[in-house]
């Protein structure tokens, strides 16, 4: 399973929502498939906001196996785990 | 071999950016930490903080695996009966408050109880007139955030004891920190190089040769600094940091080390960086 910004309204929400709060933050452009963290655009201190940040938007608890970093490496991946914890139909 | 966490319980005296980061790393690494703040509402909050950190810790894989969480306590007043191994100093960076809360707080420990001062430029041998004791202080120098920064610097003061240095070294290995002990001196190794650097990352911005991320883009990528100055003042805060390199200046007579205009304008504006939310950079809100 994929979720792309093509995949249906929910998922372009969800994406829609990320993309910008990362744009407001980092102050660049961000595609969805940019890894923040390999890329130089983010520091592991930026990780942890996007944790609190996704937490509070969507109303969900990130724990356990889902507290990784690989969940926040793209907008795709946070997107994903979104999805899945809030256990979207199209998820 | 004394590095079963449970060898060691630490006191921490100041619950702000560091005192709460320390509670942190040792917490994680199954040391109890009883932490201490006359502010009571810091103290209300600090749980929480910690809680945010230690969650932080175990993403970026930075605590040991299988090692249970140690307890926090908190209180307003050192309680005796908790009995700490090591007590931490890390309240504000200032040589006569430091001096106050550490002749009042080892009269409260047995006499041979290690005194850890988290000072980040104040000599050791300064804070140690102060204390019943010299032999029992020693500087630790923890970096923020310390439970991702595997190194400390230790600072042995002429007065210093070796059974405090081997103490205290025991208890950072428990916390799974590296101990690089160096003499005493006005901002240690890590401060004298740092923050007179930092503060000249300010005054290029105040003189408008470069935008904040311009400054950080250069030294991370040409010059290979991790972070980039001007985020790493964030992460200090600024007030430390001006309060540290008001201390530099005057041990080491070098003018320059003085707090510049740039840097003083932020800290009176109350952007003091990550943990009020604004600094050279925006975070939205205040980062615990």
């Amino acid at each position: 399973m994929t979720i792309s910004s093509t995949g249906g309204t929910a998922s372009t929400q969800v994406d829609e929502t990320i993309r910008e709060f990362l744009e407001t933050r980092l102050k660049i452009d961000v595609r969805p498939d940019l890894d923040l963290f390999a890329s130089g655009t983010a520091s592991s201190m930026f990780a942890m906001e996007l944790v609190v940040h996704l937490e509070q938007k969507f109303g969900i608890a990130i724990v356990g196996p889902d507290l990784v970093m690989d969940n926040f490496r793209t907008i795709e991946s946070m997107s994903a785990m979104v999805h899945r914890l809030r256990d979207d139909p199209d998820a | 071999m004394t590095n079963e966490p449970s060898a060691h319980r630490l006191t921490v005296l100041g619950a702000g950016v560091m005192g709460a980061s320390i509670t942190t790393t040792a917490l994680g690494h199954g040391v109890p930490v009883h932490l201490v703040d006359t502010d009571p509402q810091r103290l209300a909050e600090v749980g929480a903080v910690v809680e945010h950190q230690l969650r932080f810790a175990r993403m970026m894989g930075s605590l040991p695996a299988g090692r249970e969480t140690a307890a926090l306590t908190t209180s307003t007043k050192p309680d005796t009966a908790f009995g700490p191994t090591v007590l931490v100093e890390a309240i504000v960076e200032d040589a006569g408050r430091k001096a106050d809360v550490l002749a009042e707080v080892c009269g409260t420990l047995p006499p041979d109880t290690p005194i850890v001062t988290n000072t980040s430029s104040i000599p050791v041998d300064e804070l140690a007139g102060a204390v019943d004791d010299p032999a029992r202080l020693i500087g630790v120098h923890f970096m923020n955030p310390p439970y991702l920064i595997p190194f400390v610097e230790v600072i042995r003061g002429p007065r210093t004891a070796g059974r405090t240095l081997d103490a205290v070294t025991s208890m950072l290995a428990v916390l799974g920190r590296d101990a690089v002990v160096v003499r005493d001196s006005p901002g240690f190794v890590t401060s004298r190089l740092l923050h007179p650097m930092l503060n000249d990352a300010a005054r290029l911005l105040g003189e408008g040769v470069a935008s904040a991320e311009q400054v950080d883009t250069l030294m991370q990528g040409c010059l290979g600094h991790r972070t980039g100055p001007l985020r790493t003042a964030d992460l200090i805060g600024l007030d430390n940091l001006a309060d540290s390199l008001r201390i530099l200046a005057e041990r080491t007579g070098i003018d320059s080390h003085r707090p510049c205009r740039t840097l003083l304008e932020k800290v009176r504006n109350g952007d003091l960086g990550r943990k009020s939310g604004r600094g050279f950079y925006e975070y939205g809100e205040a980062q615990p």
